[in-house]
């Protein structure tokens, strides 16, 4: 079998690559354990321990707890409306109908831009007055609606900027799915008397499990990850009704530098991914294995 | 008969979907090519222009941002494809004590990517002097985990026959991983080369802390610096800058459409 790895061989391979990897991801998670303990240095006085002071102000910030909210409510609501979206795409980029190369093309495109120049495009097309939205709504004698300036509508406005990014990509992963699902179990249901309905809920859809969940995975992890679009189009607003939890570190730490604050939430935030992520391995582990 | 009134159901369904998807773009576009005065009220038959697009030109650096997402683009890519093949190499070829949870370590970092420690990243940045450089910015990326398990998979797929007779012809650990693996991962390399790329050219939120003089910004940094609406730009302007910081992007996707969908495939697979 394999040869054990020589020491010198090993700095070379292992050691010092890894390395750069370990000083710009456990480091930094460490390191904001460390300094949420610690209060921030001013010209005046050094920084000193504080024990859990940082993590008493996380849990008395309300603007915190709108914030993580925020942050459920768009996971809760991009992920499912952006897995519908791509297996109903997939379906129908891989069905016979007409102009499939063109649908896909339209479906993938927001995949391919930067996700600052697909808020400049959405950005544009919410403008109260000027943009599309509005003027569909004036078309239809409906009264304008400043979808990124209202509370109510902020946040699932940019519910739907994420989808718009994202679906396309999935698309892509149910499209290779789809492409690998034999054709013969399809032949066998159909010949059994299912409808077209029955054959995707009993037949396919089981079969398209782990796309699903590799794709949710990566879901959730970018709903956490991406906040580019509310740095550009809302800055969180109004009233903290768009902020995410990524964004309120930005902008505690990069806007008020408040460093100290910045990792007690950076901890918060590891947190929760490290939970979702047990979560997720044992919801992977128990249910993926039965094909 | 009612599987063509399907058909047709289906199909229009389809069109509509993918124009309602297509039409945010589309109206960019559109308002990209014809005069401000355009932009609140269609007409099929204004005039096209590209008048836009010479003013965003010239109204900022543009053709720095471009050098710098390359320069920057250039320098993780090279980093990547060195890094990601070394540690990946060393996980397949060897065994060594604790190499599960070395590799578990490593895979640390697709859950908590370098976005999300901006805060202690900053702070590292600013203790070595980095801030404001293109090296800064392409730090954390240097190597990835995402790489080292693609590359990890390739390498696994390698027949071990291949490795030994290698060795028999006395090849050291250097060439048989210059001669036996790198040779059979080239598909691999290529298709994480356009994922890098397009990843590398959309980021946005590090460089945008890291960054603070135009010299280094990259593209992404440069379009939202430009594309303030408030601070008084045209939506014509902003249309146009916007495009044009996604073109070569765009462009390379038709080029590369075929190699960009198989890769992404992969990459699902796993």
């Amino acid at each position: 079998m394999n040869k054990r790895l020589p020491l010198g061989l090993g700095f070379v391979l292992l050691v010092m690559p890894c390395s750069l990897l370990v000083a710009f991801t456990h480091y930094p998670a460490v390191r904001a354990l460390i300094n949420s303990l610690w209060n921030n240095a001013s010209s005046r006085r050094p920084s000193k321990f504080v024990g859990i002071e940082n993590y008493e102000a996380l849990i008395a910030d309300e603007k915190l707890m709108q914030v993580l909210t925020n942050s459920g409510l768009y996971a809760l609501g991009t992920i499912p409306l952006a897995i519908f979206l791509s297996i109903s795409m997939a379906l129908l980029v891989n069905s016979k109908l007409p102009a499939t190369g063109l649908m896909r093309l339209s479906f993938f495109m927001p995949t391919m831009l930067p996700l600052v120049a697909v808020a400049n495009i959405w950005l544009f097309f919410y403008a109260p007055g000027i943009g599309l939205a509005s003027q569909i709504m004036n078309f239809f004698g409906l009264p304008t609606i400043n979808f990124l300036g209202s509370t109510e509508t902020s946040l699932a406005s940019m519910m739907v900027v994420a989808v718009w990014k994202e679906a396309g990509l999935f698309m892509i992963f149910y499209l290779a799915a789809l492409q690998a699902v034999p054709e013969n179990l399809k032949d066998a249901a159909r010949l059994e008397g299912a409808g077209p309905v029955r054959v995707f809920i009993d037949v396919v859809f089981p079969l398209l499990r782990p796309t699903t969940i590799f794709v949710a995975v990566n879901a959730l992890i970018n709903a956490f990850r991406l906040v580019d679009h509310i740095i550009v189009m809302t800055k969180g607003g109004p009233d903290n009704s768009s902020a995410l939890l990524l964004y309120y570190i930005y902008e505690v730490t990069f806007r008020q530098r408040d460093f100290a604050y910045g990792a007690t939430l950076t901890v918060l935030m590891v947190a929760i991914l490290g939970v979702l992520a047990a979560f997720q391995f044992w919801v992977l582990d128990r249910k993926t294995h039965y094909q | 008969m009612t599987k063509g009134l399907n058909r047709i159901f289906m199909t229009t369904l389809a069109f509509v979907l993918a124009g309602l998807w297509g039409l945010p773009f589309l109206y960019s576009v559109w308002t990209a090519f014809h005069e401000e005065k355009y932009s609140a009220n269609f007409k099929w038959n204004a005039p096209i222009t590209f008048e836009n697009f010479a003013q965003a030109w010239n109204a900022a650096p543009f053709a720095l941002y471009f050098l710098n997402t390359l320069i920057l683009i250039t320098i993780v890519i090279i980093a990547n494809f060195i890094l990601c093949t070394l540690v990946a190499y060393a996980f397949v070829r060897y065994k060594f004590r604790w190499a599960g949870l070395a590799f578990g370590l490593v895979m640390v970092q697709l859950l908590i990517s370098p976005e999300i420690l901006i805060v202690e990243n900053y702070l590292t940045l600013s203790s070595i002097g980095l801030t404001d450089t293109i090296i800064g910015i392409a730090l954390p990326y240097l190597n990835s985990a995402f790489g080292i398990f693609l590359l990890r998979q390739t390498f696994m797929t390698v027949p071990k026959s291949l490795d030994e007779a290698a060795q028999i012809e006395g090849a050291g650990a250097w060439r048989v991983l210059w001669n036996v693996y790198v040779p059979l991962a080239k598909p691999v390399y290529l298709a994480y080369g356009l994922v890098s790329i397009s990843f590398h050219w959309n980021n946005f939120l590090w460089p945008l802390i890291v960054t603070n003089s135009p010299e280094v910004r990259p593209v992404t940094v440069g379009l939202s610096v430009f594309a303030t609406v408030e601070s008084g730009v045209e939506w014509s302007l902003v249309n146009a800058a916007t495009l044009m910081t996604t073109a070569p992007l765009i462009i390379a996707f038709l080029i590369f459409q075929r190699q960009f969908v198989a890769n992404f495939m992969r990459a699902g697979i796993k």
